[in-house]
């Protein structure tokens, strides 16, 4: 009897992970997906077809046939949503690669600090989760509009003369988004650096390298698995980020997360933007797959 | 391997005043704080030497050895190598390589890159690196391996990479930090003769820590045994064990029987030692305490006899007791003889002959006897 618990609960172990993936990833995307092959409709929900249970069988197949990929085609024909795609990538792309180079340093400092004040550090980095994501945002907007904290700042120690534009450019929304992913790239890259062997840099000068050289010979390769996953952490919610391009960026910015926004909420649209969202997630099940590869690899050389 | 036996037993530079020491450790000090890791600690090491650092952990065996590496700074005090002053030049300067306790083998590279890793960040062209890497691979029997990463290999063939990688770029010494501590019992065995010949084959100076006595006296030329971040004793494997100069030096190298007494009269080369109840012990010193001075005789197991009839020299260097206890060992038995002032005396005989009957009982009456050249007398 006990064996057979004991199966019977592996078992729902396995499922609950699964169904969790079902219910709450798997059917909202099928939904999203039927939307996205609908056409839209001055109605309640604003798609057809609306499937019913009155038609019986042949009614269902018979609404079935009203889909059709043409808010695909619709996506290739207007250059504004590949400009958008194209452009949320750099962005993003851009994003990840500066909060790199700032959370590398950050991390690589924690990881050096003496043990006991390691959790204090740890907290530090996290601690502005503690604050809404919104308000820091918002926050933002008051340090670097032209009369704002910053150019302020600047000003009276002399630096610049005029304000600097900075809010309403892409430069605000590399700020804001460096920001507010930081600790998404520091906490990955420290857990590698942290559970890394000393001894390994040592073994490193000690065959000749000088300390630069121990580091981009030794430390970073044996970190890339943090650094991998700390990317794609930051790279993949900052393509579709939506709050930071509108209260930071300005109108000429052109972003997949503000594109949808509009076509769901101005033009309500809910197949256009059904469809631009199925290709978004498509973008970002590229980089997922790598970073599970990435994962599986660094896996195999823990062991 | 027989020529090169006879080669390491007329080697003996440290007994040659003529001769210059390699690496000479000339009052260093380490502190950590208020923790003085090594205290004004001094020694010689001679080129091709198998140097041992011997000690309990934390004696600051270890320390000593990160200091000759360039990864700890001595507090005061210097460190000369082939003549030159090691002060202030970081590891990556110095002509020494050192095998990690740990191997420290680099875990994204394969067999064939971490020995080359030493080679390749000197700049050497890539066919020689190749040529060297094939040479130290053949050396520690690694050739199939090459490919493979350090986590698919064993402990033994880890520990064979972290040498070929120490030796690769041939350093005029290497440090090894208790390089078979991860190894088991067995393959530790087989390895120590391995590191001898190697060492005699290249004709390095090898300078290992250790906290395994066996270990050092296989394989090393000369110990020196650490206490308290000092040395206590520099001496060969035979010397340390047959003339340990302290209590401490015979106590943790081997076993010993110590008996403490008080001088009695000293004739010829030959010291009378009283160690109560009528147990009075005669053996040879080169030294000549006052009477009355306090004196102690270090005997080894092995060197005592067991029998059941009193020796001719009896009651000098011999005693009654009983069996306490028996440990058979297969190759040798060991007793416990407690004495009837209730001192336990440990005493040990060769099973020369199979013999499949015990010659003694448990709480069979004995004697127990030993030469007078059988010990040492201890001063402390």
């Amino acid at each position: 009897m006990a064996r057979v618990a004991s199966a019977l609960f592996s078992r729902l172990v396995i499922i609950i992970p699964y169904a969790w993936l079902l219910f709450f990833f798997l059917i909202p995307f099928f939904i999203v997906f039927r939307i996205s092959l609908s056409q839209t409709a001055v109605a309640m929900p604003p798609y057809t077809p609306v499937f019913d249970l009155f038609g019986g069988l042949s009614g269902v197949m018979e609404k079935a046939r009203e889909f059709s990929f043409d808010n695909y085609v619709w996506l290739t024909e207007d250059a504004l949503y590949f400009n958008a795609y194209v452009s949320s990538v750099i962005i993003a792309g851009i994003s990840t690669i500066l909060t790199l180079m700032i959370a590398y340093p950050i991390a690589y400092g924690m990881a050096k600090a003496p043990k006991s004040i390691r959790p204090t550090l740890l907290m530090l980095v996290i601690l502005p989760f503690w604050t809404s994501f919104l308000i820091r945002v918002y926050a933002w907007i008051a340090i670097l509009k032209p009369e704002g904290l910053l150019n302020q700042f600047l000003m009276s120690i002399n630096v610049i003369d005029q304000p600097l534009i900075i809010l309403n450019t892409n430069w605000a929304i590399y700020i804001g988004i460096v920001y507010s992913y930081l600790p998404f790239m520091v906490l990955p890259i420290y857990s590698s650096l942290e559970k890394m062997d000393h001894t390994l840099t040592e073994a490193a000068l000690d065959l000749g390298c000088t300390p630069f050289s121990a580091f981009w010979r030794v430390t970073f390769p044996l970190s890339l698995a943090g650094v991998v996953a700390g990317c794609l952490l930051v790279f993949i919610p900052a393509v579709g980020e939506f709050v930071i391009p509108d209260l930071l960026g300005g109108s000429e910015t052109l972003m997949i997360g503000k594109t949808l926004w509009n076509e769901f909420n101005a033009n309500r649209d809910w197949p256009v933007s059904s469809a631009v969202a199925t290709i978004l997630l498509l973008i970002l099940v590229i980089p997922i797959v790598f970073f599970q590869n990435a994962q599986a690899k660094a896996d195999g050389e823990g062991r | 391997m027989k020529s090169l036996g006879s080669i390491r037993r007329s080697f003996a530079p440290w007994a040659d005043p003529a001769s210059k020491p390699f690496i000479s450790v000339k009052n260093v000090t380490k502190k950590f704080g208020d923790f003085t890791a090594v205290d004004d600690l001094s020694l010689n090491i001679y080129t091709r030497e198998f140097f041992a650092l011997l000690g309990a952990s934390g004696c600051g065996k270890s320390t000593l050895l990160r200091m000759l590496a360039g990864f700890e700074q001595p507090t005061s005090g210097e460190i000369i190598l082939d003549g030159q002053s090691l002060a202030g030049i970081p590891p990556y300067r110095r002509p020494v390589n050192m095998m990690f306790q740990s191997y420290a083998l680099f875990p994204h590279m394969t067999v064939e890159t971490n020995i080359a890793f030493g080679l390749k960040q000197d700049g050497m062209p890539k066919a020689d690196i190749a040529e060297r890497v094939g040479q130290m691979l053949k050396l520690v029997k690694l050739e199939k391996f090459a490919k493979r990463k350090p986590h698919q290999l064993s402990g033994g063939q880890r520990q064979r990479v972290a040498l070929a990688r120490s030796l690769a770029k041939r350093p005029k010494v290497l440090l090894l930090d208790e390089p078979l501590g991860a190894l088991d019992k067995k393959l530790r065995e087989e390895t120590q003769f391995e590191l001898m010949d190697l060492q005699q084959e290249l004709g390095l100076t090898f300078v290992v820590v250790t906290h395994d006595q066996e270990e050092a006296m296989t394989m090393a030329d000369r110990i020196a045994v650490m206490s308290h971040g000092k040395v206590v004793q520099v001496a060969t494997p035979a010397e340390i064990y047959e003339a340990p100069n302290s209590r401490f030096v015979a106590d943790f190298i081997g076993d010993v029987n110590i008996f403490d007494g008080t001088v009695f009269a000293a004739e010829n080369g030959y010291l009378r030692i009283e160690t109560g109840n009528g147990f009075p012990i005669r053996m040879a010193s080169p030294e000549k305490p006052a009477i009355g001075a306090k004196a102690a005789a270090a005997i080894r197991p092995e060197k005592i006899r067991v029998s059941r009839q009193p020796p001719a020299h009896a009651p000098i260097n011999a005693v009654e007791g009983e069996i306490w206890d028996i440990g058979y060992l297969g190759d040798m038995t060991v007793f416990h003889v407690r004495l009837k002032d209730g001192r336990v005396v440990k005493a040990s005989s060769l099973n020369a002959v199979r013999a499949v009957e015990d010659p003694f009982g448990y709480d069979q009456q004995v004697w127990i006897s030993f030469g007078e050249d059988a010990g040492v007398v201890l001063k402390d």
